[in-house]
């Protein structure tokens, strides 16, 4: 049969304040109908850019060379996107080729019904009455699990929850019966359990409907889940093609090596935890803690006599000197909460929390202060933590200039050049404004800024989630690798488990506010006995196509027991 | 004016899941101090000056008889007392008596409100029929021949001060092409017809349909184009800018590319994706309009010598009678306190996300 | 990791002069935003200039009734003496609307220098420190934002001046006044702009490194939230010139012994208007038209290049990863494109 999409030396420029930017260049790609090829690359790739070319949604501002054939389901019609007049376009969108996007709450209209919206789909391609258009409505949302479709037709997008919204969003482009849908990382915003939901809906697109899908994606685990084929794109070129098995099994290019080499799997960090518990001296296990939780329960009070809202409720734990505490939770969990309450960014309510001898419930400013100079903190988002006026070599020497260690930023360039140095940024890098480092190369420096005054307890809030795989990895050595040498205390948060496999000691899985369980490694990864951590588990897709669909069985008898 | 940089910030955004009822009396609450901080702002200001009597009959009065009138006003008290009084006045709906024409405020409110409210009335169809629809224009041929055009129109009718465009559009229409009347609401001979109307509303337009002489109602009708026009093409100008930009700024919405990838039309995407969400915002700035709408009505007012509230207010401050100005002020607080609660439960019924 | 220099992002450091406001931002935009932008900053330029060199400039002073020839006579049409005619009140048009500039001009600076030092400290206090005295200052701002401003500015018009005006009297009423109205402005401005940056991490790693109060306010956040300054501050200008001429029109402005004034020439232009002579207002009002045209061009200007949602053209290129990774051979040309 014919491809549904064939894309022939595509070639795609930006104009930017910078001049013309090229993000797709010569890329030749096409979509056999009724499979799933996967479009993965990190960012910077171009994949996005790629999809959009598809349905033909660059902005104005795009160049684009090349020919991109789109051919209907049935094979009778086919044209050139990239030459289609407005018209044309406007017909062949939803009907040949659909879009599923990243984020469902900002691509459902807020101020329509959403049933509305999806009529609106239906009407832009054909004649339908208004109950025949209800009905299909009421019908693909049954088919997508949104259950009383009757009833839920009429409501506002925001009385779904996010996996119900992609759940919607698809059900948008399904209930056209398109040839291809093209699918741009249809579950990076969405949890992991909710994640496997909509990846599990989005092979049924294909199964039932017999839809071509295109999944856009820089997650491998989701690749080795779904994708029947794989395109690796890097810096605007397609590096490689292969079906999954011999993509994952053996791939041929650098690039895709060390994009495989980079992706954490649960496991791996068994070896290094077993080699730093036999590192430790005797009696390691009785000195006091460096952090004592006990019953803790942190509430953010609710405006205009709204109830307050409890983000954790009695949660002990414990951090002993040197050891790295994993703490693992999809969002709303109560993680990053717990970690701002330990810095002293967040008031705690109830129960106990010690941090390095001090009681921080009710505690003053003036009597944490001190405290704070053994307390390293390293934020999620490499964006916004640095102050975009200072250089980087001023951010790094600020806590040392706070705490009376140097007169001003000058003085204490040498300790900065030797933080720079540890954490591999050339002395030179201190010069530079955070704006001219790269994602990976400001969280390098935001660990130097951390460890500026020798801390004994770090706080690492989600230190890697902005950050790409492979660029992730090298983050996660040179946290390993310094831990190893100045042995500080950690709480590493995450909501990736493979993440917080490679560097915890212990790790403890959040839900809902509450702790779950908690444990070493091996117990809690190895063989979960709270049903959540093993739903939680099996929900995470690996990045190996063959132990994933063993892994998906599992899953599936799983929910079936849950259900 | 509005900056287009920061919206005011909508109280809708802060509900957080509360039913739209107790938003509602949350929203209400608000008013009084809002009105409070208003009024006492305007009692602090005037009286800091010193009292009205000597303010307006300062010099020409022989300082015993000031003594004595002072005294008789009850303006040598301790201002906190003087405070108090006109507190529980305007509780009780008491705005104080002119020292010029010795009328209660509240009367000259209901006497000369009326012309006012019928030119803002005016002035707010002419807004909103060029405004809303040019607004959506400009932003659909975004950065093209016709948004450039209606953009600097745009900033003129804004740059341009009221009273000048006044002038300006009595010179041509009035004086040089003589087709509409120089100043007032109407013309002698209907003004006495008028008077004779039974339980006389004081909006000119309906009284005149009430007699049914098309020569009243013409006369009337004409009357009010310029002024009509001055204020509205202001208001206009605001309204156009204030749609454009949000038009504009949903228009690059996810949801609207999202419909845009079903196949959805153009036309269509401006006029029920983009145009639905960003009215929620603009409803509520155009409340804040109301700010301009007034103070951009006594100048025409005093420009076309239209005897409505804001041309009062200019005789007053020409008679130095701070008492009426202190009244007509405060009045005008408890005004827009309203219409911008009004507009907030507006804004409120248009958001679903309010509404369930 | 040895070659991270030469991999880094090339690091263009342009001249100190072009990351200035505006002059950044006129290199940025393009086609019609560039446009508006320099007409505007064109008519800004000849007010200042005009308000400058107004002795220069003007053929006459702006109390001048007579010269060597005699008295110049009211209402005179535009002639080879006076080339745009002479008021009601006997002055020459050309020299009031001239000298008008320098009294806008010195409005503008005084009520704009007047209401960001207050409104941004005002602001600065309210957003950092958040709890009861921000949600009294905010209330404050609110109800005065919404009230009328012209009404607000006759108010203090009068308290400020009694009603009274030399020319720096008159001046200080009209700028303080404006000054007043502007206040909630930069506080409601400046107060969203702290409360945004105090949540960004770069404000709570200063605090958990254990910065104090006026270290972290005055380091961190002041600096970043001042970046919708110059907006506000060119509108913000146009709207004083309009107040000042409202204020003028309603009798609350400067004497013309004292000063010149548009919105004062405008008032007593409104007879003549009446009796068909146009000069007298038309070109005192071009002057308010041409100057907030100007003002406004370059504030609206500055707004579509500030907002990303109005922009058409994304800024540069993020720094590239340094993933040390080879590429396939034969794709590393199109790199250095």
């Amino acid at each position: 049969m014919k491809d549904v999409v064939e894309i022939t030396d595509l070639a795609v420029s930006f104009a930017t304040d910078a001049g013309q930017v090229q993000a797709v260049d010569g890329v030749t790609l096409s979509v056999h109908p009724g499979e799933v090829l996967a479009v993965v690359g990190e960012s910077g790739s171009g994949k996005t850019v790629t999809a959009k070319t598809i349905l033909g949604l660059l902005p104005e501002t795009a160049r684009v060379r090349g020919a991109v054939v789109l051919s209907s389901k049935d094979g009778t019609t086919e044209g050139d996107v990239a030459q289609m007049s407005a018209a044309r376009l406007r017909q062949v969108r939803g009907r040949d080729a659909a879009m599923v996007f990243q984020e469902p709450s900002t691509a459902l209209n807020p101020v329509y019904p959403v049933g509305w919206q999806i009529i609106e789909g239906l009407r832009a391609h054909g004649r339908y009455t208004r109950a025949e258009a209800r009905a299909e409505a009421i019908d693909v949302l049954r088919r997508v699990g949104i259950p009383d479709p009757e009833e839920r037709i009429d409501h506002y997008p925001h009385q779904f929850s996010g996996g119900q919204k992609q759940r919607i969003v698809i059900a948008q482009a399904l209930v056209l019966d398109p040839g291809v849908i093209v699918a741009d990382e249809p579950t990076t915003a969405l949890d992991v359990t909710v994640q496997a939901e909509i990846l599990d809906l989005l092979r049924r697109c294909r199964d039932e409907f017999g839809a071509a899908v295109v999944l856009i994606t820089h997650n491998m685990g989701v690749v080795a889940d779904l994708a029947d084929r794989v395109a690796v794109m890097y810096q605007g070129k397609l590096v490689e093609q292969a079906d999954v098995r011999t993509l994952f099994s053996a791939p041929k290019e650098p690039y895709t090596q060390q994009l495989l080499a980079a992706v954490p799997r649960i496991g791996e960090g068994l070896a290094r935890a077993h080699e730093r518990a036999a590192r430790r001296p005797e009696g390691w296990e009785e000195q006091a803690p460096v952090v004592r939780a006990r019953d803790l329960r942190i509430v953010y009070p609710g405006r205009f006599r709204q109830p307050d809202f409890v983000a954790v409720d009695g949660v002990s734990l414990s951090i002993r000197p040197g050891e790295v505490l994993g703490l693992v939770g999809e969002s709303g969990s109560g993680k990053t909460t717990i970690g701002r309450a330990m810095a002293g960014l967040t008031r705690v309510a109830g129960g106990s929390l010690e941090v390095l001898g001090v009681e921080l419930r009710g505690v003053r400013e003036r009597t944490f202060r001190p405290v704070r100079s053994k307390i390293g903190f390293v934020f999620q988002d490499p964006a916004t933590s640095f102050n975009p006026l200072l250089t980087i070599a001023e951010c790094v020497a600020e806590p040392l200039v706070v705490h009376g260690r140097a007169e001003n930023a000058a003085d204490a360039r040498g300790r900065v050049d030797e933080l720079l140095e540890a954490v591999q940024l050339p002395r030179a890098f201190g010069a530079r404004f955070p704006h001219e480092l790269s994602g990976g190369q400001r969280q390098r420096a935001s660990l130097a800024r951390a460890l500026a005054l020798d801390p004994e307890l770090l706080i690492a809030d989600e230190p890697t989630s902005a950050l790409d795989v492979s660029v992730q990895a090298r983050v996660l050595d040179l946290f390993d690798e310094l831990h190893r040498e100045l042995e500080f205390a950690a709480l590493f948060i995450s909501h990736d488990l493979a993440v917080v496999d490679m560097l915890a000691d212990r790790i403890a899985v959040l839900h809902r506010g509450r702790l779950v369980e908690e444990g070493t490694g091996d117990q809690v990864l190895g063989s979960p006995r709270e049903p959540y951590t093993q739903r939680l588990l099996a929900s995470l897709p690996v990045p190996d196509p063959v132990e994933q669909a063993e892994r998906r069985a599992q899953w599936q008898r799983l929910r079936g027991a849950g259900a | 004016m509005t900056t287009t940089v920061e919206q005011p910030a909508p109280e809708t955004t802060s509900k957080g899941g509360g039913s739209l009822g107790r938003y509602i009396a949350v929203r209400a609450l608000l008013i009084i101090p809002t009105v409070f901080i208003l009024v006492t702002t305007v009692f602090v200001l005037m009286r800091t000056t010193g009292d009205p009597i000597t303010a307006s009959q300062g010099g020409r009065l022989p300082p015993e008889q000031l003594a004595e009138r002072i005294h008789a006003a009850g303006y040598d008290r301790p201002i906190l007392v003087q405070y108090w009084d006109y507190l529980t006045g305007i509780l009780h709906g008491d705005f104080g008596t002119t020292l010029s024409d010795h009328r209660p405020v509240t009367e000259v409110l209901t006497t000369f409100g009326t012309a006012t409210l019928e030119l803002a009335i005016y002035a707010l169809i002419v807004a909103f029929l060029l405004g809303i629809p040019l607004g959506r224009l400009a932003a659909f041929h975004r950065d093209k021949a016709p948004d450039a055009v209606l953009r600097v129109l745009a900033i003129l009718a804004y740059a341009t001060p009221v009273f000048f465009a006044g002038l300006m559009l009595k010179l041509v229409f009035s004086v040089w092409l003589n087709v509409l009347p120089v100043a007032g609401r109407a013309s002698t001979r209907t003004e006495l017809t008028l008077q004779k109307v039974d339980n006389p509303t004081g909006i000119y337009l309906v009284d005149a349909l009430r007699t049914g002489d098309p020569a009243v109602i013409g006369d009337v009708l004409t009357h009010a184009v310029l002024p009509a026009l001055t204020l509205g093409l202001l208001t206009a100008g605001v309204f156009l800018r204030l749609v454009r930009t949000n038009v504009i700024s949903t228009f690059g919405a996810g949801y609207v590319e999202a419909a845009r990838s079903r196949g959805v039309a153009e036309r269509r995407l401006l006029r029920k994706h983009a145009y639905k969400p960003a009215l929620i915002p603009i409803v509520t700035v155009i409340g804040l309009q109301i700010a301009l709408l007034l103070g951009g009505a006594v100048l025409t007012e005093t420009t076309f010598e239209w005897k409505g509230l804001g041309f009062q207010l200019a005789q007053y401050l020409q008679a130095r009678d701070f008492v009426a100005v202190q009244g007509i002020v405060a009045v005008l607080a408890v005004i827009v306190a309203v219409t911008n609660f009004i507009v907030d439960i507006i804004a409120a019924l248009i958001d679903p996300r309010v509404r369930y | 990791m040895a070659d991270a220099t030469e991999l880094a992002p090339p690091t263009v450091r342009r001249s100190w002069w072009t990351r200035l406001p505006v002059v950044s931002q006129l290199r940025q935009s393009i086609g019609l935003q560039r446009g508006m932008l320099i007409a505007g900053l064109v008519l800004a330029a000849i007010f200042v200039l005009a308000a400058v060199f107004a002795p220069l400039l003007a053929p006459y002073g702006y109390s001048q009734l007579r010269d060597a020839a005699g008295t110049f006579g009211a209402q005179q049409p535009p002639s080879a003496e006076h080339l745009l005619g002479t008021t009601v009140g006997g002055y020459d048009v050309l020299s009031r609307v001239i000298w008008g500039s320098r009294t806008a001009l010195l409005v503008i600076v005084v009520a704009v220098t007047a209401s960001i030092l207050v409104g941004v400290l005002l602001g600065l206090i309210s957003g950092y420190f958040g709890g009861w005295l921000d949600r009294v200052l905010v209330m404050i701002a609110d109800a005065i934002y919404a009230f009328p401003s012209l009404l607000l500015a006759i108010v203090l018009a009068i308290v400020i001046s009694g009603g009274q005006s030399s020319m720096w009297g008159g001046i200080f009423a009209a700028a303080l006044s404006i000054t007043v109205i502007f206040i909630p402005q930069y506080l409601r401005v400046t107060r969203s702009e702290v409360i945004r940056i105090k949540s960004e991490a770069f404000v709570e790693s200063a605090r958990v490194i254990g910065a104090g109060h006026v270290r972290i306010m005055s380091r961190h956040v002041l600096r970043n939230s001042t970046r919708t300054l110059p907006l506000i501050l060119t509108l913000n200008a146009s709207e004083a010139i309009l107040t000042l001429a409202g204020l003028g029109f309603l009798g609350f402005g400067i004497e013309p012994t004292a000063a010149a004034e548009w919105g004062y020439d405008l008032n007593k232009s409104l007879s003549d208007v009446t009796a068909g002579i146009w000069w007298t207002s038309i070109f005192p009002g071009l002057a308010i038209v041409l100057v907030v045209l100007g003002l406004t061009l370059v504030g609206e200007s500055l707004n579509d290049l500030a907002d990303p949602r109005l922009r058409k053209r994304a800024a540069g290129p993020e720094p590239v990863e340094d993933l040390g990774v080879e590429l396939p051979a034969g794709q590393q040309e199109g790199e250095q494109r």
